[in-house]
C-alpha cells in the first residue's frame, strides 16, 4: 500500500513535469518576447494557481470536467476516459496547478539573456526556432532545471486540487500527501510518519541537488 | 551598391538617413553619441523597422514602405558586430563561427581563424577569452557567411590601443580579402583615416556629409601641403612657448604652440596638423 501510493505520487509528478516542460517552454518564450496587449492577461492566468486556494481550482475542475459537463461527457463518450475521480483527472489538475512553477523560471531566464544574443543569431540567418533551440535554451540551463525541479516537487506536495478532483481512491488517485492526512485521521501515526518522512527526505535531497548544481553552473555559463 | 533613404521617429528624436554606399567600400560612420549611428545600423540590419522610405541593395529591395516589403534580418545577408560582442556562451570559438554558416566551409573557416589569429583559442569558450579576442571572434563570426554588408557597431570602444591597432588591421585585412561593403561606427579620426575610403558624417539624426575622409576637416581654413589628423597627448610649457605632443597614426610628434593657440586645445582633442611653406626632405 505504501509503495503503491509513493509510486503513484511520483508517476503523477513525472508525467506532469514532462508535459509542462513542453507546454511551458513555448508559453514562456512567447511571454518573454511578445509586445502584445494580451500579455498581462496571459501572465495573470498563468500565475493564478499561485494565489488561488487549490480547492477553488479543484471545484471548477469538478464542475467543468465532470460527467455532466460538456467537456466531461464528450471525453467520456468518445475516448471512454473519465476526467474526474480518476488518474487522468488528477493529472489535469496537477498540470494546471503547477503551471507557474514551470513557466516563471523559464520566462525570467529567457528575459535575463542579453537581447544582442538573439539579435546576433537572427543576423546570422537563424530562425526564431533555431535561435531558441541552439542559443536561448542552452544558455538558461539553470532556469530549465529550476523549472523542472520546482514543478516536480510542487506536484509531489499538491494536496487540495488532487483531493477535490481525484477523491481518495487507493492506487488510482490517492497520492502521498493525501495518504498522510488519511492516516492521521485514522490515528495511524506511524504510517503517516513514514509518508511524511519520505516526502521530507526526497524534497530536501532534490532541492539540495539543485542548489549545488546551480552553483556550479553559475560559475561557468554553458 | 546600397541605396538608403529611410526615416524613423522616436519619442525625442527624428532620424532621416539618405546615403549611397558603393560596392566593396569601407565606410566610416562618424558623429557624436546620440546622433543616430547605432540606429542607422539597426535599421539597415532589419532589427529596427523604418517608418518610411526604401533600402535597395543591388536593386534588391530590403525595405520599401510603399510596397510593404520588409525583409527580416535573417534574409538581409548582413554581418553585424555588436558592441557587447554577443558571442554565444554555450559554444566554443569554432562553434560560434560554424553557427554562422548554413553550409560549413572548412577552408574559409581556417582562413578566417588565421586572419584574426585565433588558432590557439578556437576550442575555448567566450568567457575564457580576453576582450580583444572576443572582439575578433565577433568580427570573424560576422563575416563567416560572407555577407553582402558588414556592419560594425562601435567595435573598438572597449579596447586598449594595441588591441585597437590589431583589430583595425584585421578589419582592413578582411575587407581586402573578402571585398565586403562595410559600414563601421568610429569615434576616432585617426582610425577613419587609416581604414575608411568614405565617411558618413552624422549629426542630429541626419547624414550631413558623405565623402572622402577629408570632409571631416572641410570647415578648416587651412590649405596645407601636409595635413595629418592627430590626437593631443600632452601639452607642456617650455619657457615662453608650449610644446604639444601629438599622436599621428602610431608616431609621436612634438609641435610648438603659442599661449593663444593653447587656449583652445585640450589633451585628447582630435586636431589637424598642417604645414605650408616647408620643404620636406625624404630620406630613404
Amino acid at each position: 500500500m505504501f509503495l503503491e501510493t509513493m509510486l503513484l505520487t511520483f508517476k503523477v509528478a513525472l508525467i506532469t513535469t514532462i508535459v509542462l516542460f513542453f507546454i511551458g517552454i513555448p508559453i514562456a518564450f512567447w511571454l518573454s518576447a511578445t509586445k502584445s496587449r494580451l500579455k498581462p492577461i496571459i501572465e495573470t492566468i498563468v500565475s493564478m494557481p499561485l494565489v488561488l486556494p487549490p480547492s477553488v481550482i479543484g471545484f471548477y475542475l469538478l464542475i467543468f470536467l465532470g460527467p455532466n459537463s460538456a467537456i466531461g461527457s464528450f471525453v467520456e463518450n468518445w475516448f471512454d476516459i473519465r476526467l474526474v475521480l480518476s488518474f487522468e483527472g488528477i493529472l489535469i489538475g496537477s498540470i494546471l496547478f503547477s503551471f507557474p512553477f514551470m513557466v516563471h523560471p523559464i520566462q525570467s531566464g529567457l528575459q535575463s539573456l542579453p537581447k544582442s544574443l538573439i539579435e546576433a543569431s537572427y543576423t546570422l540567418g537563424k530562425s526564431k526556432l533555431q535561435t531558441l533551440t541552439y542559443v536561448q535554451l542552452p544558455n538558461i540551463k539553470n532556469s530549465l532545471l529550476t523549472g523542472i525541479v520546482l514543478t516536480f516537487a510542487h506536484t509531489v506536495g499538491e494536496f487540495g486540487v488532487v483531493l477535490m478532483v481525484g477523491g481518495n481512491i487507493p492506487g488510482e488517485t490517492r497520492l502521498a500527501s493525501i495518504a498522510i492526512y488519511d492516516e492521521v485521521e485514522a490515528l495511524n501515526y506511524n504510517l503517516a510518519n513514514q509518508y511524511a518522512l519520505t516526502l521530507f527526505t526526497i524534497s530536501f535531497s532534490i532541492l539540495l541537488l539543485v542548489f549545488i548544481i546551480n552553483r556550479k553552473f553559475s560559475g561557468i555559463l554553458r | 551598391m546600397i541605396n538608403i533613404d529611410i526615416t524613423k521617429s522616436f519619442k525625442n528624436a527624428d532620424f532621416h538617413f539618405k546615403a549611397i554606399l558603393k560596392d566593396n567600400s569601407l565606410n566610416a560612420l562618424f558623429g557624436k553619441s546620440g546622433a543616430g549611428k547605432t540606429t542607422l545600423l539597426r535599421l539597415l540590419s532589419g532589427l529596427e523597422t523604418p517608418q518610411n522610405g526604401k533600402i535597395l541593395v543591388d536593386n534588391k529591395i530590403w525595405f520599401d514602405f510603399e510596397k510593404k516589403i520588409n525583409l527580416p534580418p535573417q534574409k538581409r545577408d548582413i554581418g553585424f558586430v555588436f558592441q557587447d560582442y554577443a558571442l554565444f556562451p554555450n559554444m566554443t570559438v569554432m562553434e560560434n563561427l560554424k553557427f554562422a554558416q548554413s553550409k560549413i566551409d572548412t577552408n574559409f573557416l581556417k582562413e578566417l581563424i588565421d586572419i584574426v589569429e585565433l588558432g590557439e583559442v578556437q576550442n575555448k569558450y567566450p568567457e575564457q577569452l580576453s576582450g580583444g579576442q572576443k572582439q575578433r571572434v565577433a568580427l570573424a563570426r560576422a563575416v563567416a557567411k560572407k555577407p553582402k554588408l558588414l556592419l560594425l557597431d562601435e567595435a573598438f570602444s572597449a579596447l586598449d590601443n594595441s588591441m585597437r591597432i590589431q583589430l583595425q588591421n584585421d578589419i582592413k585585412h578582411i575587407h581586402q580579402n573578402l571585398n565586403l561593403t562595410t559600414l563601421m561606427i568610429s569615434h576616432d579620426i585617426a582610425e577613419v583615416y587609416k581604414l575608411a575610403s568614405n565617411v558618413l558624417l552624422i549629426e542630429n539624426g541626419k547624414i550631413i556629409k558623405n565623402g572622402n575622409p577629408n570632409i571631416l576637416f572641410e570647415n578648416s581654413q587651412i590649405s596645407g601641403k601636409f595635413k595629418f589628423s592627430a590626437k593631443i597627448i600632452k601639452i607642456e610649457k617650455a619657457d615662453t612657448i608650449f610644446i604639444v605632443t601629438l599622436l599621428i597614426q602610431n608616431n609621436l610628434t612634438k609641435v610648438v604652440a603659442t599661449l593663444e593657440e593653447i587656449k583652445s586645445m585640450h589633451v585628447g582633442d582630435d586636431v589637424l596638423v598642417a604645414s605650408k611653406a616647408f620643404n620636406p626632405i625624404i630620406i630613404n
